[in-house]
């Protein structure tokens, strides 16, 4: 009795009454805290609506470009992640402390997972200079300039340099003798467009991640001291909460980004 | 709300003057680090009120140049260039580093646990570090200010903005960005506090008034201010890479920037003029010594107004190429934000009907207010109206309009937070008759302001202009004289306060006989606020019967002696000692 007494003693921060008003304190900042996430990405998801809604075929072609594997992985990872951390809730109620720390750990593991296959994505976007701006331009322009000469008729199976068959090659190739604004021109411009906001979107995303994992390795070190003991669980329940809403919004992005061109992904990767 | 009158007789001897403890948050602990890293929601309020007041200088300073060099036909002292830099450095400082953190940051942190019976905040250490973020945020900005200076106006509109400028855009705009956080997380702060942390007996219909407009400022601050944090990136992005998706020339549209940026920063004007109705709520009451003429209508119409609030944006944006049906939807939406705070201008103005008014500097500030707050919301009509503004639209019009309401409203209403709760905050009177001077003479300087503008932008006159022609002079000339006039109304609380510090004799607990929670505290309180576990008994404003929160009689409210003739305006001055005897409205 006098001895989880003393416990509470040590987890209750002065300005509160009693635990289960600094609990449910807690989470409802952390519920606040998610709604302006929310409104936060709500910006870029308007943004974003209104511009697909504008450039469909852009769209669409940037959009099955990208790399679909990594972002089936990585939603697979981020969706394993999710269970293991309300996992990692459960253990810290029943104070298994040594499972708590297995759960966090590979809650851990998952979203590193996640941020891995994203700088390989990241890399390999690089390489191929989908990178709207200077680097797009140049390499478009370049594709154009190889394309240009090639008879019409052949152009549909011209090798170009270096046996390269990335984007840009297939949009040179699509606008080839295409006047700018006629059926079936794909604007390099707009197909920029997307481009922002696939490594805006994917970029802020993953800083969410990031802290997230923070978060998550805080957690671990807590509970290796000895400071989350079972009436002081809702800590880890505040984070989980956060990491769930990372996900669930990775889980809208996952959709508009990678899938938008899912029709033309034969012709892509 | 319900008023146990049987059992609180009207007469209630006044509670013994609480002994002014020895230790209170002020000297508990003393030194640099004290201050720096404290918790108390006190000490950051202070921290705050030190910070803005020093950012409230810096933009006044840029709105001297402004004026100064409106002085004459072709710019008086500035280049054409600094004067776009100079406006610019005016609206953000006052917007981003003055009014939105004024009074929620000050008067919120100080006051919203005390008055609600609470030992602090829900998160204290959240709140010390939403002033760090202010002050990084702030730094951003005096760097971008410093190394070239903005010259896009407050409202940064691409692709000016991100494409053309060749000012300091980047760090002031990450500087906007970071503040931003800090406003966040003061109203996650207090809206979690205000859920949580109330006192026993504290329900919602009990809560000051002040407590809902910060609650209904908190809300606008955590759906808003993520908007623009977001719209802010995408434009920082655009400008340091070159591309993005504002960017005309790859097929972006500007004017989505627009709508992104007005979500945020029309609510953004209610963040910056609800703290200030829940000031002048408070204040009202105690000086005309009446209970709030309809306590659920100013209450509701806080909640009201961040609702709708969110719906108006594009009446930014009549002349911007919007469709003309959205801007009529907007245009009757618009119409419909004035509702809710026409119900509060009239509630306040019956709450004053046959009160016993007198007229101390809290209260001659606020009504002020009322006046100042009313034109600037009427003309706010005159633009709302779609064939009106197309005249109107970035005129000196606009200028003024929001100038009463910002300026005359909560610039006013903070004045009068500062003037009623410094005997708390700082357990010092200040001289009463500079404090009821400076009220005049700022009331005088700010008409002499901004009626010239109403002119100026009715015949035309654009906004952010250097030049104008020759008749438009003598409005301009009258409107700096004004000015100038305002600045020392400004300055002179800068110098009776500070002197109240060392040679003001020490204020009582409670030397307004106000009825809040605050007042039953010592002044200055003592760290934890409360020494007992405070229950409340009744609604706010029971001046009528003369009790307080805690369900005791109040003092003898000040000026209410025969030697006030303000006193004796009121019609209901009894001989005797029942002077707080007032008919109840409502
Ligand atoms: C009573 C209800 C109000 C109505 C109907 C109203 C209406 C309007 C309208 C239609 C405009 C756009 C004018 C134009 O650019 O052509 C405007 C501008 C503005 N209003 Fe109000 N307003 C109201 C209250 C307020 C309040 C309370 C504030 C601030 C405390 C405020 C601050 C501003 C500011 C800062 C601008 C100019 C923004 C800029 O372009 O820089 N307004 N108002
Ligand atoms: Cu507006």
């Amino acid at each position: 009795m006098s001895a989880s007494t003393h416990g509470h003693h040590a987890v209750l921060k002065h300005h509160f009454d009693n635990l289960e008003q600094q609990h449910s304190a807690e989470r409802l900042g952390m519920w606040f805290f998610l709604v302006t996430e929310v409104l936060f990405f709500s910006g870029m998801f308007v943004a974003y609506t209104v511009y697909r809604h504008w450039f469909p075929a852009e769209f669409q072609f940037a959009s099955s470009h990208l790399i679909l594997w990594i972002a089936g992985v990585n939603t697979a990872l981020l969706i394993t992640s999710s269970l293991t951390i309300t996992l990692a809730i459960r253990s810290a109620q029943l104070g298994q402390r040594a499972a708590l720390i297995r759960w966090l750990l590979l809650t851990f593991a998952l979203g590193a997972g996640f941020m891995g296959f994203k700088a390989l994505e990241y890399a390999t976007d690089v390489h191929e200079k989908l990178v709207p701006g200077r680097m797009f331009q140049e390499e478009y322009a370049s594709a154009v300039a190889e394309l240009a000469p090639v008879d019409p008729a052949a152009a549909g199976t011209f090798q170009f340099k270096g046996g390269q068959q990335h984007w840009a090659q297939d949009l040179a190739r699509r606008n080839n003798h295409l006047v700018p604004g006629s059926d079936g021109y794909v604007s390099p411009e707009r197909v920029q467009i997307f481009l922002c906001f696939y490594w805006i979107m994917t970029g802020i995303h993953g800083i969410h991640i990031i802290a997230g994992l923070g978060c998550i390795l805080w957690l671990v070190q807590q509970a290796y001291a000895g400071k989350i003991p079972k009436e002081n669980y809702s800590t880890v329940e505040v984070v989980s909460l956060y990491w769930h809403l990372v996900d669930m919004i990775w889980l809208f992005l996952m959709p508009l980004l990678y899938l938008a061109g899912a029709g033309l992904h034969a012709s892509g990767h | 709300m319900s008023i146990v009158v049987a059992d609180t007789p009207r007469t209630a001897p006044p509670p013994p003057e609480p002994v002014a403890p020895a230790r209170n948050y002020l000297n508990e602990t003393s030194g640099f680090w004290s201050w720096l890293l404290t918790v108390d929601h006190k000490r950051i309020g202070i921290l705050y009120l030190v910070s803005i007041t020093l950012f409230f200088v810096v933009g006044g300073i840029a709105a001297g140049l402004v004026r100064t060099n409106l002085l004459t036909p072709n710019g008086a002292i500035l280049t054409e260039d600094q004067y776009n830099k100079a406006f610019t450095a005016h609206g953000v400082v006052m917007l981003f580093l003055f009014l939105i953190p004024s009074i929620p940051a000050v008067f919120g942190n100080f006051l919203v646990p005390i008055m609600i019976g609470a030992k602090d905040l829900a998160f204290p250490k959240l709140n010390l570090a939403s002033w760090y973020v202010f002050m990084i945020g702030a730094a951003f900005m005096v760097w971008g200010l410093l190394s070239g200076g903005i010259d896009t106006g407050w409202t940064l509109y691409p692709p000016y903005s991100s494409r053309y400028s060749h000012a300091s855009v980047t760090p002031g705009v990450f500087g906007v960005f970071i503040t931003g956080f800090s406003s966040i997380m003061t109203g996650l702060n207090i809206m979690v506090t205000v859920h949580k942390m109330r006192a026993p007996g504290m329900t919602w219909g009990r809560l000051p008034l002040f407590i809902w407009a910060m609650y209904a400022t908190s809300f606008i601050q955590l759906l808003g201010t993520p908007v623009v944090a977001i719209t802010l990136v995408l434009l920082m992005v655009e400008r340091v890479a070159g591309v993005g998706i504002f960017d005309p020339a790859i097929g972006g549209d500007p004017v989505l920037y627009q709508h992104l940026f007005w979500f945020y920063s029309h609510p953004a004007v209610y963040i910056m003029i609800v703290p200030g109705m829940g000031v002048v709520s408070e204040v009202l009451t105690c000086f005309s010594r009446k209970n709030i003429f309809g306590y659920k209508a100013v209450a509701w119409s806080s909640v009201g107004i961040a609702v709708v609030g969110f719906l108006v944006w594009a009446h930014h944006m009549f002349v911007a190429g919007i469709s003309y049906y959205s801007a009529l939807l907007f245009s009757f939406l618009t119409m419909l934000v004035a509702v809710p705070s026409a119900i509060k201008v009239f509630n306040w103005v019956a709450t004053l009907y046959r009160g016993s008014i007198t007229f101390q500097a809290p209260m001659m500030y606020t009504l002020a207010f009322l006046v100042l707050f009313t034109v600037g919301g009427v003309t706010g009509l005159f633009l709302a109206t779609m064939g009106t503004d197309i005249h109107l639209h970035d005129t000196y019009f606009v200028v003024a309009h929001f100038h009463f309401v910002m300026v005359g409203g909560m610039v006013l209403a903070y004045l009068a937070g500062i003037h009623f709760w410094w005997p708390k905050m700082t357990g010092r009177m200040y001289s009463d008759f500079w404090s009821r001077t400076s009220a005049t003479v700022i009331f005088v300087g700010f008409f002499l302001t901004f009626v010239p503008q109403f002119i100026l932008g009715y015949h035309g006159m654009p906004r952010r202009y250097p030049n104008y022609p020759e008749e438009f002079q003598v409005y301009n000339v009258l409107s700096t004289a004004g000015a100038s006039i305002l600045g020392v109304g400004y300055l002179m609380p800068a110098v009776y306060l500070t002197l109240s510090l060392f040679f003001g004799p020490k204020a009582q607990a409670n030397p307004w006989s106000a009825t809040g929670l605050e007042w039953q505290v010592p002044s200055p309180p003592t760290v934890f606020n409360f020494e007992y576990l405070p229950v409340t008994v009744c609604g706010p404003y029971e001046y009528a019967i003369g009790v307080d929160q805690l369900g005791r009689g109040l003092p003898e409210p000040p000026g209410s002696g025969d030697d006030n003739p303000a006193a004796k305006v009121g019609p209901t001055l009894l001989p005797g000692p029942l002077p707080k005897e007032t008919e109840v409205v409502g």
